[in-house]
């Protein structure tokens, strides 16, 4: 750890990106940037139908053509795997059913893309057509009749959930109000700009290189040695520079396991590049829920229980699926106390491209029925709805009702931060008609308490290594997915050893060279590599201020590396270059190099079954207010500003917080008003519209100005008191925007996205019912005039 | 000409420029987001006017000016403004749309040629889809490179800071 008295030179700084540059002059290697002597191009042949028997495939004339070297199905890669090793519900190409239209059967390798587009076509497949299934509770009724996954254990219940604290029929029974809704959160997907994309490679001694804009390359590792029945040792898999991921590329794809099949068998290299359709179909995006919430309140506001019942559309496979059911209600119980709380959520099958996890995995869909049940009640009981949250709060240091330990918390400092830059008081009762203000809350984690497959060994790892030039390299096998996670690392490297960012090389992401760390998801890689590499930078430090104190015959205490010096804190005149305090160490001690690594506490969660999934080191707080203009002639939403407050607990790097914070807030929009992942059953389970025009996210136009307001509550838990910053911004977008529209028109959107067409029935039954005098006019009447 | 050289090149009439310029040149800097017209992760300049390679034919660049992103810099020592600026702000996340966003931005700064506003730049953009950062810190960017000696005006980073 640092020394207290010594002054931060970098860390709560905003700094230049160490790979920003070069992405910015267009030379920057993404994976499908690689180009490889005798390369071939591969293409995955889909299944047409959403749930059909694979009777017989016919390779041969694909085979017979000029240009195509290699075809493989199912039945050469049958091992099933699933990112969680407790539901291995999946293979790399359909084995004996294909589960949704888009599903993988087969593959070709061919001299170039036009090719094996064509030897695609030349592939003979016989299907066996059976009845899909594309609504979750109609499937769970099926689950004997017509189970969906060949793989699945309990028919096409993939996965239940029940868990209750507390009596939550006594603490609704003693409750001044029980507000009771129904909420629908629509499925959505990811949209990364970077299509996924792999290439393998095998050398003469059968050695296995995938290349591949993964955001999970350990995770990867696992399951190419599991399906390829190979071991670990002879495999190595390269996170090149990632263009996006949002969770969207957190496990392994058929694409992979298929390239390096693909080489396996003609020993030459093998580039699959998904197309934007495909994208769209390999999915694995949020899961649409269906909520039922019940929540008591005392008549001064305090939530008394809640009740939540919640059915998720998992699509075809498990994926993170039994994750997201535990999180659908294990991660809402701060920053709000709840008194008592049930859950039940199942997640079905379904004939539907696999849902998994989107950034908030799990919790941004039941965080919007909560955070709009507390808006309700704050009407019904006529309390400000900033000030109802405010005494729901449950401070730093509580234990939440599922007994996870909360550490820091700065949710109250967020909530007057938003207060106060919208000017929320004077402003919210005196907009007119069409605008409005809402508010919401929420909590994220920091990192998962257990990785997913269980194990003793460190969450986190990092080697830093110093050379006399002056420099440090920094190897992390943490994801850089475009979140900054390698300038982070060198942030801490710099402040640690006093060297300039420029004179840091982080190389993340190969499993080669690089200790094994878990991956870019559940928004761990601040605290857990942060941590991990503080400790080695830390080791370093020390050895080298004893170093100079020993040449400068002073305590070294005094010593101070910073601003590319090491300098005499007593008498700063007195001071050398990095490189010869870096000389002067490596004398004493031979190269200099130290790992460091970071295992989560164990004491911080339940003691049940699940107790502890959802459970992490440190939570986030968050608190946005949204201004809304709703238009009631057209039913459009104008979202005109979100401001965000995010509790960090330590921006270690400024802008790029800010830009985390951003980045959610706009993703929780884009959801809130215009995205949604379907597919049609009335057209046999095709998506509607696989591409960026159809399928709509914002532009530069749609999306509204948003303000960052970073929060800084200290935790003992992360480096220099950091916690997360990526996800948990996301997710009071959208109940904001939903509780703004209410303050602006005074209709409740309990279903997403508020498209026109809802916001426009809504607003006609809300006319109806002020008609028929069951309503006042909202605000007052006030109507604005066209 | 690409980027101020002269290329001859036999190219086959349905390829596109994108293609072109990926596969047979290795300029790699313009990106393939969706090949059909919708992300604009893939814009370059067509005799100075932005546009979308992936749905423009190699064919059709014969004769002209082909401009992307990595000879944006040429004329200013191999660093643009709008990169420094881009740079300075942390506008580019992953950096995938970012070659295309630059491609557009700086016909913006050449129309205009002074300080432009958030609207002019919200407008300017709205072929370019970004998923990482929400766009604001793009349009502070692009907004900051309009103005005059941005680059004496910058709130140096910690680093330049310190190596001074
Ligand atoms: S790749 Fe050209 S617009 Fe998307
Ligand atoms: S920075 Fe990632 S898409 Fe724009």
């Amino acid at each position: 750890m640092s020394d207290e008295k010594r002054e931060a030179w970098q860390i709560g700084k905003s700094h230049r990106k160490v790979d920003a540059m070069e992405r910015m002059r267009g030379v920057t290697r993404y994976t499908d940037d690689i180009k490889l002597p005798g390369m071939l191009h591969g293409k995955i042949k889909r299944s047409p139908h959403p749930h059909a028997r694979i009777v017989s495939i016919d390779v041969s004339k694909a085979m017979a053509m000029d240009g195509v070297f290699a075809v493989v199905t199912g039945a050469d890669m049958p091992t099933p795997y699933g990112i969680i090793p407790w539901t291995p519900d999946e293979t790399a190409l359909c084995v004996e059913k294909a589960l949704y239209v888009g599903d993988g059967v087969a593959a070709v390798a061919a001299i170039d893309e036009d090719t094996a587009i064509d030897a695609l076509g030349a592939i003979e497949i016989e299907y066996e057509v059976l009845q899909p299934l594309f609504d979750p509770e109609e499937s769970l009724a099926q689950s004997r009749d017509n189970p969906i996954n060949p793989y699945a254990r309990t028919g096409n219940l993939s996965k239940k959930v029940l868990l209750e604290f507390g009596d939550v029929e006594a603490a609704l029974a003693k409750a001044d109000l029980v507000v009771e809704g129904e909420y629908f959160f629509e499925g959505t997907t990811h949209a990364a700009i970077e299509p996924h994309c792999a290439v393998a490679h095998v050398e003469p001694n059968g050695l296995l290189t995938v290349w591949s804009a993964t955001q999970v390359s350990h995770y990867l590792h696992r399951e190419l040695a599991k399906v390829l029945e190979m071991p670990a040792n002879r495999i190595r898999v390269i996170q090149p520079p990632l263009g996006g991921a949002f969770g969207g590329k957190s496990e392994p794809f058929d694409l992979e396991f298929c390239v390096a099949k693909l080489a396996q068998i003609t020993g030459r290299p093998v580039k699959i590049l998904y197309t934007r359709e495909e994208v769209f179909y390999s999915h694995r995006g949020r899961h649409p829920m269906k909520m039922k919430y019940r929540t008591g309140f005392t008549a001064d506001g305090k939530i008394t229980g809640v009740d939540a019942n919640t059915v998720l559309d998992g699509g075809a496979y498990s994926s993170f699926g039994l994750v997201t059911t535990y999180y659908s209600g294990q991660l809402l119980c701060a920053p709000y106390e709840f008194g008592a709380y049930r859950f039940l959520s199942r997640r079905a099958y379904t004939n539907k491209p696999a849902c998994g996890p989107k950034r908030g995995h799990g919790s941004v869909q039941p965080r919007f029925s909560l955070e709009v049940q507390l808006d309700k009640a704050a009407v019904q009981l006529g309390l400000d709805p900033i000030e109802l949250r405010r005494r729901n709060d449950m401070g730093a240091g509580a234990k939440t009702v599922n007994e996870f330990q909360i550490g820091s918390n700065g949710f109250l400092e967020c909530l007057a931060k938003v207060e106060a830059a919208s000017d929320w008081k004077t402003r919210r009762g005196s907009l007119p008609y069409g605008r409005g203000l809402g508010v919401a809350g929420s909590t994220y984690i920091s990192g998962t308490n257990y990785p997913i497959y269980p194990n003793d060994m460190p969450q986190a790892a990092v080697q830093v290594c110093l050379d006399r030039s002056g420099r440090a390299r920094v190897f992390s096998g943490a994801n850089d997915i475009g979140q900054g996670s390698n300038t982070m690392l060198a942030v801490i490297v710099s402040e640690e050893l006093g060297i300039p960012l420029d004179d840091i090389r982080v190389l993340s992401a190969d499993t080669d060279l690089c200790p094994v760390d878990l991956g870019a998801y559940s928004s761990r890689i601040t605290l857990m590599v942060g941590n991990a590499c503080l400790q080695a930078a830390g080791k370093l430090r020390k050895k080298v201020c004893e170093a100079v104190a020993k040449r400068w015959e002073v305590s070294p205490k005094r010593v101070v590396l910073a601003q590319g010096m090491a300098i005499d804190g007593d008498d700063p005149e007195r001071n050398v270059p990095s490189a010869q305090a870096f000389v002067w160490a490596e004398e004493d001690h031979g190269l200099l190099g130290e790992v460091g690594s970071y295992n989560t506490p164990k004491d911080r969660h339940g003691d049940y079954r699940g107790g502890t999934i959802g459970a992490s080191p440190a939570y986030s707080f968050t608190a946005h207010v949204a201004e809304v203009d709703v238009d009631e002639e057209t039913g459009v939403v104008d979202v005109k500003t979100i401001w965000v407050a995010h509790d960090c607990g330590r921006a270690l790097s400024r802008r790029i917080v800010e830009g985390q914070m951003e980045g959610s807030a706009y993703m929780g929009f884009a959801e809130a008003i215009m995205e949604q992942h379907i597919v049609d059953p009335g057209h046999n389970g095709v998506h509607p519209g696989p591409s960026l025009l159809d399928y709509r996210i914002p532009t530069f136009v749609d999306t509204p100005e948003l303000h960052s307001l970073i929060v800084e509550a200290h935790e003992a838990q992360g480096p220099y008191g950091a916690k997360e910053a990526g996800e948990g911004p996301l997710h009071p977008s959208i109940p904001a925007i939903a509780n703004a529209i209410y303050d602006a028109v005074g209709v409740r959107m309990d279903t997403l996205p508020f498209s026109p067409p809802k916001v426009l029935a809504a607003l006609e039954a809300r006319r109806a019912a002020e008609a028929a005098g069951e309503l006042a006019p909202h605000k007052g009447a006030a109507r604005r005039t066209a | 000409m690409v980027n101020g050289e002269v290329v001859q090149l036999a190219v086959q009439p349905h390829r596109t420029l994108l293609e072109m310029l990926r596969y047979q040149l290795d300029l790699i800097g313009s990106k393939q987001g969706c090949d059909k017209g919708d992300c604009g992760a893939c814009t370059v300049q067509i005799d100075g006017v932005p546009r979308l390679s992936c749905i423009t034919l190699a064919l059709h660049a014969e004769g002209r000016e082909i401009t992307t992103v990595e000879g944006l810099g040429a004329a200013h020592g191999g660093c643009h403004p709008l990169q420094d600026a881009f740079d300075r702000w942390d506008a580019a996340q992953c950096g995938f749309c970012t070659p295309g966003i630059l491609m557009s931005a700086e016909a913006l700064l050449r129309k205009v040629g002074g300080e432009v506003t958030r609207t002019q730049v919200r407008e300017a953009l709205a072929g370019n889809l970004c998923r990482c950062t929400g766009y604001t810190k793009i349009i502070d960017a692009v907004v900051d490179a309009s103005r005059p000696q941005a680059a004496e005006t910058d709130d140096t980073s910690a680093t330049e800071e310190a190596a001074q």
